[in-house]
């Protein structure tokens, strides 16, 4: 149990420090936390040049949505810079305990897109003067906490991926669309065609997002506490498919040797 | 004849390498036609469908802008990797000159997701495909490409220099697109950033485009459009030889 813990907290903090290891805290910014508050101010844009919603809709959706950038770029890293550090190999061979490898290396990855997804939110509300009722902030911090680690779970999917497919990059960015489009965070679930909004059912953010627009319109916890948990239980099936999708393509590549050059 | 020689050739090795690469057909085809579709969704949900080839023309332009900058931000950043930079640099002619074909290589690539952008909207949404001016467009065309790959190069200059150029890509995605109104009116944009958007040639780029092809004055922004190339080209060979000279006084030139 001790190895275990050890591995999960240890390990993935180490995961993450290597992840940033060259970057500086100007980076960080730059690569996460402006990317997320342009894309939101793009969108809050596009909204009022169409007329399809409110600032606060793309406000709350958009800053939500911020947290599947570390998530599914951080947790696709957890193989790619492996094998780009030529350790893949390493780690597949050693004894670790895999649920321990990577759900370690998915708990900073849910600390920093809550981080992200909260700048994002704080400075989006600042910028477009959209006013949060304050007994919402306890509601939309647990929204947040939930979507990011919902992001990590298609992360951790993402990150078993890229043990078949070496464009990871790809991957992620390709995943990044899905949920531009498909979230309900741009364009309303009911406008778009019927088989868009039933996928949407299944993708993270997608309730997150509903749960934050509804406690930033001024819900009560209460009515937002079912979303709130749609969103976990959606984050929970990707965690485990995404360990499971792990095993499956680790054993795969041992099989086919075919772990550096999938 | 040297000149265009090198122009020539490096500018199709450097199209068939980006045809290879599944980042720049990602960047060229898909991300403009999601970012397409989220704005004929909005567009058509606010009840503006008339506004679709605009929506169409405004993503095909990002795609154009996001692989000249990737393009522009990867260019120097391969060439460290691959250690033929300072090959580059050692090489008799500017190292502006020899990077100009990859940029607007990088650029031209971006066409495709104008074309990808503009088919996607006619085949999926149906979306009338009526130009104004079609001389007009066909000629604002290549005019826009080569300005947005002169701009890549006064980007691309900075980056011998900077070694987080990828990170900074990231950066400038979003604000350009914002900055220039290429899916909506700078008008909704606060008026201090007005003057930003004059500066940038896919602001006027999208405007020549806009008007050939929904009517409207073509030879104005057109003529900006080819002055600001004009600029950009003069700026990056002063750039490039002033931080190649700095790259190589301070030996940071194949620092990764």
């Amino acid at each position: 149990v001790r190895a275990f813990v050890r591995l999960l907290f240890v390990g993935g903090y180490l995961s993450y420090r290597a992840l940033f290891g060259w970057l500086n805290p100007y980076m960080y910014l730059g690569t996460l936390v402006v990317p997320s508050l342009t894309q939101l101010a793009f969108f809050v844009y596009l909204g009022r040049a169409a007329h399809v919603a409110s600032d606060a809709y793309y406000v709350a959706g958009n800053a939500l949505l911020a947290a599947a950038l570390p998530g599914l770029f951080g947790m696709a890293q957890a193989i790619a810079g492996e094998r780009y550090e030529n350790t893949l190999a390493l780690l597949i061979a050693s004894p670790a305990n895999r649920i321990a490898v990577f759900v370690g290396r998915s708990v900073p990855g849910t600390v920093n897109g809550m981080f992200v997804s909260v700048c994002t939110l704080a400075l989006g509300t600042l910028l477009f003067h959209v006013h949060l009722p304050l007994r919402a902030l306890p509601g939309l911090a647990l929204a947040i906490a939930v979507t990011s680690f919902a992001c990590v779970g298609l992360g951790l999917l993402n990150a078993a991926l890229g043990l078949r497919w070496r464009e990871t990059a790809i991957l992620s960015n390709l995943l990044l669309f899905v949920l531009l489009m498909f979230a309900g965070v741009n364009v309303p679930l009911d406008r778009l065609p019927g088989w868009m909004s039933t996928l949407a059912q299944g993708l993270p953010v997608t309730h997150g997002a509903k749960a934050a627009r509804a406690l930033a319109g001024g819900e009560a916890f209460t009515g937002a506490f079912g979303l709130i948990a749609a969103e976990a239980l959606v984050g929970t099936l990707y965690v485990v498919v995404g360990l499971v999708a792990i095993r499956v393509f680790e054993r795969e590549a041992q099989r086919g040797a075919t772990l550096e050059v999938a | 004849v040297t000149a265009v020689r090198i122009i020539w050739t490096s500018f199709v090795i450097n199209l068939k390498m980006l045809g290879t690469s599944s980042f720049f057909l990602l960047m060229s085809t898909v991300q403009p036609v999601i970012f397409a579709s989220i704005a004929f969704f909005m567009y058509r949900t606010g009840n503006r469908a008339g506004t679709l080839l605009y929506a169409s023309l405004g993503a095909g332009m990002m795609g154009v802008w996001s692989t000249t900058l990737f393009g522009s931000g990867g260019m120097i950043q391969w060439q460290r990797w691959q250690g033929t930079l300072e090959l580059g640099v050692g090489a008799p002619p500017t190292l502006a000159l020899l990077y100009l074909p990859f940029s607007l290589a990088n650029a031209f690539t971006g066409m495709y997701a104008l074309a990808a952008t503009v088919l996607w909207g006619r085949i999926v949404f149906g979306v009338p495909l009526r130009f104004a001016h079609p001389w007009l467009f066909l000629l604002s065309l290549p005019a826009v490409v080569v300005a947005l790959g002169m701009m890549g190069l006064v980007l691309a200059s900075t980056f011998v220099l900077y070694r987080y150029a990828n990170a900074l890509a990231n950066l400038l995605e979003y604000p350009v697109w914002i900055a220039c109104g290429l899916v909506f009116s700078t008008s909704l944009l606060p008026s201090w950033t007005h003057p930003i958007s004059w500066i940038l040639p896919p602001y006027w780029g999208i405007l020549a485009l806009r008007h050939a092809a929904l009517g409207g004055a073509v030879w104005a922004p057109l003529g900006m459009v080819v002055a600001l190339a004009a600029v950009s080209l003069a700026i990056s060979f002063a750039t490039f030889g002033w931080f190649e000279h700095l790259a190589r006084a301070r030996a940071t030139l194949s620092l990764t």
